[in-house]
């Protein structure tokens, strides 16, 4: 009897979160729906502008997308090399004792409130850069980029550390025989063996980068703009999101259905992100077993 | 003389594992390791490329001497000694590459970039493995391609591939079919006018068809060491006699 009682209440636990997944999908697909029966589809993935609060309304998503991607980039150009170096050296170099301190250490990085990074970047390393870069203004996406880079940080080097320590030690000492050093047969043998698992990483970090709200709100700007010029103020589409959502735009407008447009195409780079991620581990897997 | 172990101790932390182990090899000679599971062959083995100095704790004594120099000097470029000294394993292990970065892989990192001279190697290699026509038409393919027999005899070939005066060789048919099995003992027995080989085994028909001399490991000592033919026909110690016989083991 108790035993019956304890199954329906995990089945319904498991049920609950399918049904509020789904549930959110289907106001997502509905509101995007009835969006796009007022702004052309066409329009809203060509056009250059996007103005939906203003008079001159212009329904172009391409801005949000370059910010975004611009804050993303960045992030990835620090977080990958820099990770990928430090999963070398944890997995290849560091003395047993160095790695079981300097691993968890590093996924603290990943622990600190985001809102915590958006308020250094805004308040520190934004002004920091400027003394270099007198041209940098005090909302840009080189700064919030910069400090998104140092959040996935540990998502890429520790994912990586984890794959390139799962490379069987027969292909490592299979090198070695052969005269090769240390780097070599880190770059050459265990980097390639790892490749699904270091990309999978990568990947899961750009949807990290992608979907970040709270750094590029605080630090970016909310001037959506079509721009790779990392010194000025952008809006990401998260961060329109927020701005729009905490706002006073009336809930059955265009402009509150917007969210649901920009959400939408969000969702769908994610999913698309996840599936290659998918394909790529299925894809490597077999490969030693 | 080539190759010589001298009054060789090893410890895995706290753990004796050989125990002064005295033993020399002579040059272009098949000699086989043999004895029971955990007796110490593969820690032996290994010590002659200094593959067990990538083990944290393990600690060596005595001296390996390799046409009198030892390899444990601290004079010595590991990796120039693994260059002369080549090792196929128990399993065959290409890299994530295709056929011909595979063999042409020691080349490679040792310094030669010269096209031809890494092709002309890597076909070479892959003749003397026994492996050519079955590949030569797709050295582009990935390695994990070919047959578990195929990807071993190309261990071999890259293993040739940098040239090196001695093979070691970690129980390189055990996981294979065999046909393939007998295909690897065939190529040792080819090998052996260039090449000064060891080679572990558990086979005891593998370990007298291929070798001429044969050392029988107990626990961690060197029980009996002499030509094949005399160890496996007329064993001196009763412990040999038993193993060889299938008593235990
Ligand atoms: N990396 C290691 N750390 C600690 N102990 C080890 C290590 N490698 C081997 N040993 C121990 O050393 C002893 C000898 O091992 P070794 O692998 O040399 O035996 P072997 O004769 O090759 O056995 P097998 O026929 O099963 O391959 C065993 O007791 C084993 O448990
Ligand atoms: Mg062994």
């Amino acid at each position: 009897m108790k035993e019956k009682i304890i199954e329906k209440l995990l089945l319904f636990c498991a049920l609950l979160t399918i049904f509020t997944t789904l549930g959110i999908i289907a106001v997502l697909l509905i509101q995007s729906f009835n969006f796009f029966k007022e702004v052309s589809f066409f329009d809203f993935v060509t056009d250059t502008e996007w103005t939906p609060l203003f008079s001159n309304k212009r329904y172009g998503i391409l801005p949000l997308l370059s910010g975004t991607l611009l804050t993303t980039l960045i992030a990835v150009l620090v977080a990958v090399p820099i990770g990928l170096i430090i999963a070398i050296y944890l997995s290849e170099y560091a003395p047993k004792k160095v790695r079981s301190i300097l691993k968890p250490s590093l996924e603290i990085l990943a622990a600190v409130p985001t809102v915590v990074y958006g308020y250094f970047a805004l308040v520190y390393v934004t002004p920091f850069l400027q003394s270099i870069f007198p041209s940098l203004s005090g909302f840009n996406s080189l700064s919030p980029g910069l400090m998104m880079g140092i959040m996935i940080l540990p998502l890429v080097s520790s994912l990586s550390e984890d794959a390139l320590y799962a490379v069987p030690k027969f292909l490592k000492e299979g090198s070695f025989a052969l005269g090769a050093t240390r780097f070599q047969t880190a770059w050459k043998v265990m980097v390639p063996a790892a490749f699904s698992g270091i990309a999978v990483s990568v990947i899961l970090a750009i949807s990290r980068a992608i979907g970040e709200t709270m750094i590029v709100a605080i630090a970016a700007g909310q001037q959506p703009r079509l721009t790779f010029n990392p010194f000025v103020p952008v809006e990401t589409a998260t961060t329109y999101i927020v701005q729009v959502s905490s706002g006073d735009v009336p809930h059955d407008s265009i402009e509150y259905r917007t969210i649901f447009a920009v959400g939408m195409s969000l969702f769908v780079i994610t999913l698309i992100l996840n599936n290659i991620s998918f394909w790529l581990k299925r894809k490597y897997q077999a490969t030693y077993s | 003389m080539k190759i010589e172990a001298k009054n060789v101790k090893f410890f895995y932390g706290q753990d004796q594992v050989l125990k002064d182990i005295s033993m020399s090899i002579k040059k272009n000679t098949v000699t086989a390791l043999i004895g029971p599971s955990g007796c110490g062959k593969s820690t032996f083995l290994r010590l002659f490329n200094r593959m067990n100095d990538l083990i944290e704790g393990a600690r060596l004594e005595g001296e390996i001497l390799i046409d009198g120099v030892d390899i444990y000097n601290k004079n010595i470029n590991v990796n120039e000694l693994r260059k002369t000294i080549g090792m196929v394993f128990q399993k065959p292990n290409p890299f994530p590459k295709t056929i011909y970065e595979n063999v042409a892989y020691g080349l490679k990192v040792n310094g030669v970039s010269d096209k031809n001279i890494i092709e002309e190697s890597v076909e070479q290699s892959l003749k003397q493995a026994a492996l050519w026509e079955e590949v030569k038409d797709k050295l582009k393919k990935s390695a994990f391609a070919l047959s578990g027999g195929q990807q071993q005899r190309l261990c071999i070939a890259r293993a040739l591939a940098v040239k090196p005066s001695i093979l070691l060789m970690d129980e390189p048919a055990s996981a294979l079919d065999p046909i393939s099995s007998i295909k690897i003992e065939e190529l040792i027995y080819q090998l052996k006018s260039s090449y000064t080989i060891l080679i572990v085994t558990h086979n005891m028909q593998q370990a007298s068809r291929t070798s001429d001399k044969t050392a029988f490991f107990y626990m961690g000592e060197l029980v009996e060491f002499d030509d094949t033919r005399t160890l496996f026909t007329n064993p001196k110690k009763e412990r040999t006699q038993n193993y060889i016989t299938g008593r235990f083991g």
